[in-house]
């Protein structure tokens, strides 16, 4: 499968999703202007993911805009699918452990989302 | 204000520097812009304020907070400050950030067009009503419910605002003629919230 890297900026995060070397990551600051265009790439690699068999999806946002939070609702439902299409999938979200907002809304993502979600807090 | 130097006094304007600081320590204005936002102008905006904040060693969850209501008003603004009329170009959008005791005030003001004023006032009002579980329930549902607009919002600014904020939004709109209005937006962080809410 091809690679996916996208470099973090002070707007956008850092996305690196990687079959050959498990790695799959989202991570950074998510307040893109237009969500749409910035996340189009992750959608199109996750429409063609073939071959793999289990993936932990990493989440370590540290902050996200509104629009990013609802694509992050569309990211989760198409890990769904591939769940429902036999990929051992599991979302671990990564928040600081000082950050109540971010656990929150972990906790929010996990009550809505038909993924095992792992909530790891960081130091 | 007494005249020290005269050196620009050929500019009677300059005087207007000195007043104009003075309103705004008075105020305890961190940050003013006015005129055209962008996603640039945005980033600017952040940062300073980040850098302002860093240097205060103000609670990062605090912090977050207001960055996080700063960033859906700035890109509100950003999105809706021309709409389809250019009649109120000359009433550019206004972005402040300011403290009044422990709470922190951010404030926004931008022309629309005044068809939309009703809407927007609905829309805020119904947020205002809630407390702290019912916007959580709120925001929920209309995140299931949402699909991002032409412009790239999800229609979840206010309800983020008012959840991030723990306080009710406060607005005005004021008519500049027949057909456009000013909105005029207030968010307001404590920064004395650590009772756990």
């Amino acid at each position: 499968m091809d690679v996916l890297v996208i470099a973090g900026t002070e707007d956008t995060p850092q996305v690196v999703l990687d079959a050959a070397n498990a790695k799959f990551e989202m991570s950074g600051r998510s307040l893109p202007e237009d969500v749409t265009s910035f996340y189009k790439p992750v959608f199109e690699w996750l429409a063609k993911v073939d071959g793999i068999s289990k993936m932990d999806f990493h989440i370590k946002l540290e902050y996200f805009n509104t629009a990013s939070s609802k694509i992050l609702l569309d990211i989760f439902s198409k890990l769904e699918g591939l769940k429902e299409n036999g990929v051992d999938v599991t979302i671990v979200w990564n928040y600081s452990s000082d950050d109540e907002d971010m656990q929150e809304a972990g906790e929010e993502y996990s009550e809505l989302v038909e993924v095992p979600f792992k909530l790891v807090p960081f130091d | 204000m007494e005249e020290v130097n005269n050196f620009g006094a050929k500019n009677e304007n300059m005087t207007f520097v000195y007043e104009l600081q003075q309103l705004m320590k008075a105020n305890d204005v961190i940050l003013v812009y006015e005129g055209y936002f962008s996603q640039e102008i945005t980033k600017s905006v952040l940062l300073m304020t980040e850098r302002k904040f860093d240097a205060e060693q103000l609670d990062s969850n605090v912090k977050k907070k207001i960055f996080n209501v700063m960033v859906e008003v700035l890109q509100n603004i950003c999105k809706h400050q021309f709409v389809e009329e250019h009649e109120y170009l000359d009433t550019p959008a206004i972005f402040m950030i300011g403290t009044v005791g422990d709470d922190y005030l951010i404030i926004s003001g931008n022309p629309l067009l005044s068809k939309n004023v009703d809407g927007i006032r609905e829309r805020i009002d119904r947020v205002n009503k809630e407390d702290k579980d019912g916007l959580k329930a709120m925001y929920k549902a209309a995140r299931l419910a949402s699909q991002i607009s032409e412009v790239g919002g999800a229609g979840l600014g206010f309800i983020d605002m008012a959840r991030k904020s723990g306080n009710q939004i406060e607005y005005r709109f004021d008519n500049i003629n027949e057909h456009v209005s000013y909105f005029t937006l207030l968010a307001k962080v404590s920064s004395n919230q650590s009772d756990g809410e």
